[in-house]
């Protein structure tokens, strides 16, 4: 079955609508649409960043997650602290992948787990003590940490804890930064206002650090924000922009350092791969100390080339040369890595749900190897995001925010793709379904994907996952018949 | 730069000479401390000195082996039929809870949130489980929904009884659906708790106030209570004994089949699982067994004082002695004789030992894990004259560390033993530092000190045996048995083989130790 039309489209909505009471079916309505590209604000036909509806089956995370998770722990010198009782910290603890280079446990620390861990006693008496102890017995044990970042779990904000008081005691107590951060599970509606919450708390707490005090820097300074280095996608976006002549004084946060935050006050352009998680910091920069940002995309040569040109637009003939040499050094090898690739998978349907940004980044890069994206939806996408999806998807495709388990199952029933790319939690149906499966969160293992050498990954990784063998065995040799029947049928 | 030949991932990618320049160029913007300094520290967090410091901590956790309650709670109410666990509290721990299982398992986990937000924090989350419970039942085709709880929903203090109460008052749900819960609250206790707690809340549910028509033994049976239990093959292997003894048994809480979906086509929700009427048949038996015996009090007291079973006292089936005990308590209560079929498979168990005990006797090992399982484990390696070294349980309890001391003291391979109740993985750290085990035996969890202690150099290298849970790095290990005879026998292999596996490593060295790299061992 190829693309449904308009009409077909709407349809499907409406009858996957159909299950739900009353109340629930009016809220879901609003988050479901069909892509119309002659729509300019998206929030004309779709609703996004509402809380979930209880009991349906969200896919979405929490504020703790998107602090934890997505901005501070990659950050590979601040110690991340995890402050409440034990699950938090443990559940997040290695499933992001974001890679660091670094003496684990002595001088970085993204896979160590720092947890306060809760007993009934501080819950009643209050954690506060226990913090502040905390601290101490972590800078006895970790001495070559540069800074500590507190995420704060649910129970904190319930009984009044103050652990701005603490943070700012015990800073000046060890003589490091320690940042307090407010992103208890129950804020906000999902993983985003926790990083909205983790940018407002190192611009108040990290970035003006070194205001007055730090030097012009060069005219070629960068620095890229919002590119977690899942698999090292920091890595293969950095040595492009270094092969054209840029220096990168920071990476936000993927392999970071407390001093690369410290920095980024002087340079001369903020690159923001993911706007969703960091757009925030990136508007307070250009505000406050008049730095220009821009949105690039490093997914796929095509993509790729264009945020090159864009991001030299901004620099003088040199850079713009360096990045044309870039391009034309890489040329080739992308050429070949389509020409071995895109017959095995031209024509692919993909549906996409992912968090805040790679369902929209990813589409060029499906094009280029000859796949079509004819479902894109977001886990805690804002209306800003879906502004620009509609732009990149073609008309009659299906949107979707905060989509339940159930809505993405009857959506990749119906509409058959070849491909679906989305997260652990939802991995495992559809492979039961028969329906090959990327994990779009954490690269399923693999990566990078960002950048030119990113790219050869994507590829491979998506050719070996629509084409493998294992999708056409579903159907014991004596189930034939039944199959056979049923298609008649059909 | 990557070729079509080889597409090369992170891994040998970032190996490439262009991608260290980049950590080396990047390094100038770090301005990190001096790598003699950065050495100078890790030598230090490998020597005693450390170590002591390492175990004065009071308030901080690091690398915890523990999980938390509602964790447990979930998995519990997978065991059922048709039953939709529920979480009522933030979405996210449920998110995470997901996740957590899926990595394990590679299965399809479905939970639902009733997704409290700050509203609800401050109001109670009424509102969201009358809606939550609305929508569920009508959208999941569920005959069961098993409620526990996060964080938000136990701090705040939500009667959850009551508002399930409400719910069924208010029309939200039909008021003889079946809404049975428990409170998990994550500050006490650990995942083996929630599973405790939740049990006992389905059990409660189902029977309590309806004790008038049971009677012990009434309808033949025996109940096999599991506890928080991740190995499928250790729910099968049971299932396996009471079929070839011909005893009629009642598995309360059985996930085997809904963790183990075939690949159809067709995605099933639900699968298998414990009847309901098998649950309010439950009182009916003649007794209740409980495979982990120091994790599941609270569900042993309501089984005691409610259904009136003489609960026997058995220790976790694992290793020889304790499958022997098992089995002839389930004979005795029964009255059916333990057949030669597994006689047979408990001599071929000791015929392993016999073929293997050369390279396991003597043999220092650290285990790390939860509290049943760790003590059914080091039951077995003391059987296997294996010396258990550092015994590491951070969710462990006062009746775990009695029982553990215990057996210990009885056994002459227990002398090099040492428990660490409530320590953490980075405790373990130390000890594998200053006092060397050859082996770890633990979760995926431990590979990190496998990591660290290969860094101080390849001598000091502990690797680390994946048995516990959770297993993330390795597939399908989620399958295999550790209860019984069966369970031995994985075990034994799985033991005897890193041994060799290790044996190998250090003796693969053409012309330097390859004299001991031996085609036969
Ligand atoms: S908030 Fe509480 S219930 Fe949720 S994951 Fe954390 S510890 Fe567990
Ligand atoms: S890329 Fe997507 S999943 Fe990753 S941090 Fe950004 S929004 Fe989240």
């Amino acid at each position: 079955m190829g693309l449904l039309n308009r009409e077909e489209a709407e349809a499907l909505i409406q009858e996957v609508l159909e299950v739900y009471p009353e109340k629930a079916k009016k809220d879901r309505a609003k988050h479901l649409m069909v892509n119309d590209k002659t729509i300019t604000q998206s929030k004309k036909c779709i609703t996004s960043n509402r809380k979930s509806v209880p009991g349906v089956m969200t896919q979405r995370g929490c504020a703790y997650a998107g602090a934890r998770g997505v901005v501070w722990g990659p950050f590979k010198d601040i110690i991340a602290i995890s402050h409440g009782p034990i699950g938090c910290g443990q559940y997040s603890r290695g499933g992001r992948r974001n890679y660091f280079a670094g003496i684990s446990g002595v001088d970085s620390f993204c896979d160590v787990m720092f947890s306060s861990d809760f007993q009934e006693k501080d819950v009643v008496f209050g954690g506060d003590k226990k913090l502040a102890k905390l601290i101490d017995e972590v800078e006895g044990l970790f001495p070559l940490s540069k800074a500590l970042s507190v995420q704060s779990e649910c129970p904190i904000g319930l009984i009044g804890d103050d652990i701005e008081a603490v943070s700012k005691k015990k800073a000046a107590e060890i003589g490091k930064t320690v940042v307090p951060v407010r992103c208890e599970g129950f804020r906000g509606v999902s993983q985003s206002l926790g990083h909205h919450i983790s940018n407002d708390a190192i611009r108040d707490w990290i970035l003006p650090a070194r205001d007055g005090k730090l030097d012009e820097g060069t005219p070629y300074d960068v620095a890229i924000l919002g590119d977690y280095n899942i698999g090292g996608d920091a890595w293969a976006s950095r040595i492009l922009l270094e092969e054209m002549g840029l220096n990168v004084v920071a990476q936000w946060s993927g392999d970071g350092t407390i001093v690369e935050i410290e920095n980024t006050p002087k340079v001369k352009l903020n690159l923001l791969h993911c706007y969703r998680s960091m757009n925030y910091i990136a508007r307070h920069m250009e505000e406050k100390y008049n730095i220009p940002w821009m949105e690039y995309n490093f997914f796929g040569p095509s993509k790729i080339a264009e945020s090159l040109r864009e991001i030299a637009s901004h620099f003088d003939d040199t850079i713009k040369e360096g990045a044309e040499r870039v391009i034309a050094k890489y040329q080739p090898m992308m050429d070949a890595i389509i020409a071995k690739y895109k017959p095995r998978l031209e024509g692919k349907k993909v549906m996409l749900y992912v968090g805040g940004l790679r369902p929209r980044h990813t589409i060029g890069a499906y094009e280029d190897l000859g796949m079509e994206v004819v479902g894109a939806g977001y886990e805690f996408a804002h209306n800003d995001d879906y502004d620009r999806t509609i732009k990149e998807m073609k008309d009659a495709t299906l949107i979707y925010d905060d989509a339940t388990g159930y809505e993405l199952e009857e959506f990749v029933r119906q509409v058959k793709p070849d491909l679906v790319g989305s997260g652990i939690k939802e991995k495992y149906a559809f492979h039961k379904m028969g329906v090959p499966f990327r994990q779009m969160h954490s690269w399923d293992y693999s990566g990078p994907y960002h950048g030119y050498d990113g790219f050869a990954v994507f590829a491979r990784d998506m050719d070996m996952t629509v084409n493998n063998p294992c999708w056409s065995m579903f159907k014991a040799p004596w189930q034939q018949e039944e199959v056979e029947a049923e298609q008649k049928v059909a | 730069m990557q070729t079509t030949e080889k597409v090369k991932p992170c891994f040998p990618l970032f190996n490439e000479p262009e991608y260290q320049n980049i950590f080396e160029t990047k390094r100038a913007y770090e301005e990190r401390h001096p790598k003699e300094k950065v050495a100078e520290v890790f030598e230090w967090t490998t020597t005693k000195e450390y170590q002591d410091l390492n175990f004065k901590r009071e308030a901080l956790t690091v690398n915890a082996a523990k999980a938390c309650q509602p964790l447990g709670g979930a998995l519990c109410g997978l065991g059922f039929e048709k039953t939709m666990v529920y979480i009522h509290g933030s979405q996210g721990c449920v998110a995470y809870f997901r996740t957590y299982f899926n990595r394990h398992f590679k299965e399809p986990i479905a939970f639902i949130a009733d997704s409290m937000t700050e509203d609800a924090a401050v109001f109670g989350g009424q509102k969201n489980v009358h809606e939550g419970l609305q929508n569920a039942t009508k959208l999941y085709d569920a005959k069961m929904i098993a409620v526990c709880t996060t964080c938000i929903a136990e701090v705040i203090g939500d009667d959850l009884g009551a508002f399930i109460g409400n719910a069924k008052k208010e029309g939200y749900v039909d008021k003889d659906f079946p809404v049975p819960y428990a409170n998990t609250p994550s500050f006490v206790g650990s995942h083996v708790t929630g599973w405790d707690n939740m049990f006992e809340g389905i059990v409660k549910y189902f029977t309590n106030g309806k004790m008038e028509d049971k009677a012990p033994g009434k309808n033949g049976k025996i109940n096999i209570v599991p506890g928080f239990e991740t190995y499928l093959g250790n729910y099968r292997v049971i299932k396996r004994y009471m079929n070839e003894m011909g005893v009629d048994y009642t598995y309360l809480c059985d996930p085997d089949e809904v963790l183990d979906t075939p690949a159809t086509g067709e995605y099933e929700m639900y699968a298998g699982g414990t009847t309901i009427e098998e649950v309010q048949d439950a009182p009916n038996a003649i007794t209740t067994f409980m495979l982990q015996s120091t994790t599941l009090e609270k569900s042993k007291k309501f089984i005691e004082n409610t259904w009136n079973h003489e609960i026997p006292k058995l220790n976790i089936p694992m290793g020889v002695e304790w499958t022997d005990a098992f089995l002839m308590k389930v004979s005795e209560a029964t009255g059916k004789e333990v057949p030669a079929s597994i006689t047979k498979e408990r001599g071929r168990l000791i015929d392993m030992m016999t073929d293997s005990h050369q390279w396991l006797h003597g043999k220092k090992m650290a285990v790390f894990g939860d509290p049943d399982f760790v003590m059914g484990l080091v039951k077995f390696m003391l059987e296997l004259g294996i010396e258990p070294t550092h015994i590491v349980c951070n969710n462990s309890n006062k009746r775990w560390e009695k029982a553990m001391k215990k057996m210990l003291e009885d056994s002459p391979y227990g002398i090099h033993a040492k428990l660490y109740p409530g320590c953490d993985l980075w405790h373990l750290r130390s000890l594998c530092f200053t006092d060397k085990p050859d082996f770890i035996i633990g979760s995926s969890l431990g590979k990190f000190i496998q990591r660290d202690t290969l860094y101080k150099g390849p001598e000091f290298e502990v690797p680390l045996i994946r048995l516990g849970f959770p297993i993330f790095d390795r597939h399908h290990l989620h399958r295999m048995t550790t209860l019984g005879y069966e369970g031995g026998m994985y075990i034994l292999t799985t033991l005897t083989n890193a041994v060799l596996e290790q044996l190998d490593q250090e003796t693969k060295l053409l012309g330097k130790t390859d004299y001991n790299f031996d085609l036969i061992r």
